[in-house]
């Protein structure tokens, strides 16, 4: 059995547990507790303190894993750790939390640090009216043109489908681009 | 969609940089504890400034910037309530008084005195209303950011801020390839010109506050206001190892096998 990863990175409460929680074909292994900080649990009750995992068996002998970092700075000792052998990664970001952006911009750079591999951003709740529009969060969030920042909804399993078809894509460019 | 959040979350820098990278059109409503502050911008650039009720008129710009005396003022405001900012400008203007650069030269001195102003506040609210323009009877002006905003970024002194805005001193930096600026009109300072003068993709933060003399702090400070006014961004170090890390990322080195691997996933993932 060949297996390969993706990783599911951003910051605290931005949706990467919904997020493989709707594609996943396993009940997602994830590690959530309590939280504990008077502000976070002002925003969600439980949180990822290691990491959720969830699967996807692509044929007999291919399985594709996705992993879920947790978002608080607190546990990014996991995050080089889970980051080894992925393929390529995701960014959420919660699009109705400026707050969390500068966050986001700080775990993208760590993650791209840890490994060069092709990643996409997903602006995560653009159904919510609060959300801030694609483009000027590309500009807050610093992501260059070339980089693919797609509006997402994480309980949406078509719309978790094509944010991973767009890291995929990427890959496969990558891996095009480098053959020549 | 909503442009609004809380100054704690975003600094003043930050959202003039996205006005300024957006070129957007609108004015820029800020609640500050005690004051609130309309700033409108004409495709990225500074249009218009105002601070609640206070004074902006024409004849108060001029006053304070001593091109018109006391006397004068008190005239214009007894006499001349009536006539707009423009129609005063064109009157000073055709009589010889000032010229048409005074006059603007003047409001921009003031805008940025405000612009100077919200720079210090770190508390309140902000939303930016596309629909809103300055009043039509007052004189805009079309003032680049980029100055303001390497200004406003030498304020923010906040370490634990600059700490998390550049994490890693050990990534490069490259001058961004986005079309229409030029360094040469952009005014630095000695140090940070020198900063420039080594930004290189091969170069990390780091060596650069070395050659530079300079320590982690005082880097960042720079570095951080080249990159709010969108002069550089960082980048991965040029040389630096870019093989795949120690953990192999796909199960077979065969490049072809590699490609139909990611293309079963594909059609996996649209399958489902």
């Amino acid at each position: 059995m060949q297996t390969v990863k993706m990783v599911v990175t951003g910051p605290f409460s931005a949706g990467k547990t919904e997020f493989i929680r709707s594609v996943s074909e396993i009940d997602v292994v994830s590690t959530e507790r309590k939280v504990s900080s008077a502000s976070e649990k002002s925003i969600k009750d439980a949180t990822t303190v290691a990491m959720d995992f969830g699967r996807i068996t692509v044929d007999e002998d291919l399985v594709l894993y996705l992993f879920g970092t947790p978002g608080q700075r607190r546990f990014d000792f996991m995050w080089e750790i889970l980051s080894e052998g992925m393929l390529g990664f995701i960014v959420m970001v919660d699009s109705t939390r400026p707050e969390t952006f500068r966050e986001a911009r700080s775990i993208l750079e760590t993650f791209h640090a840890y490994a060069p591999t092709p990643y996409v951003v997903a602006a995560n709740k653009q159904d919510m009216k609060e959300a801030w529009d694609i483009e000027d969060m590309r500009h807050v969030l610093r992501i260059d043109s070339k980089v693919k920042l797609i509006s997402c909804v994480a309980t949406d399993r078509e719309s978790v489908k094509a944010i991973l078809l767009e890291l995929l894509y990427s890959i496969l460019s990558e891996m095009e681009n480098g053959e020549k | 969609m909503a442009l609004s959040g809380n100054l704690r979350d975003f600094t003043i820098t930050q959202l003039l940089n996205l006005i300024n990278l957006a070129n957007k059109t609108g004015t820029l409503i800020v609640e500050g504890p005690s004051e609130t502050a309309m700033v409108s911008f004409r495709d990225g650039k500074l249009a218009y400034a105002q601070i609640d009720q206070e004074n902006s008129s024409l004849a108060f710009v001029l006053h304070k910037a001593k091109k018109l005396s006391s006397g004068q003022y008190k005239s214009i405001q007894q006499g001349a309530a009536h006539i707009s900012d423009k129609e005063l400008g064109l009157l000073l203007i055709n009589a010889g008084y000032l010229s048409q650069e005074d006059i603007l030269t003047d409001l921009q001195q003031h805008f940025t005195d405000i612009i100077q102003r919200l720079f210090t506040w770190v508390e309140g609210f902000f939303h930016f209303d596309n629909d809103s323009l300055p009043p039509d009877d007052r004189i805009s002006v079309r003032l680049d950011l980029e100055n303001l905003i390497i200004e406003g970024s030498r304020k923010m002194r906040e370490w634990e801020q600059l700490q998390d805005e550049i994490p890693s001193l050990d990534m490069a930096l490259k001058f961004t390839d986005r079309p229409g600026t030029n360094l040469r009109n952009v005014n630095l300072s000695v140090e940070e010109w020198r900063v420039v003068s080594y930004i290189n993709p091969r170069n990390t933060i780091r060596q650069i506050a070395s050659a530079t003399k300079m320590n982690d702090l005082e880097i960042r400070r720079i570095v951080y206001g080249l990159l709010q006014a969108g002069l550089v961004e960082t980048t991965r170090l040029e040389g630096a190892s870019t093989s795949a890390p120690t953990v192999r990322v796909f199960p077979t080195e065969d490049k072809e096998e590699q490609k139909s691997l990611v293309n079963r996933l594909i059609d996996r993932i649209r399958s489902l």
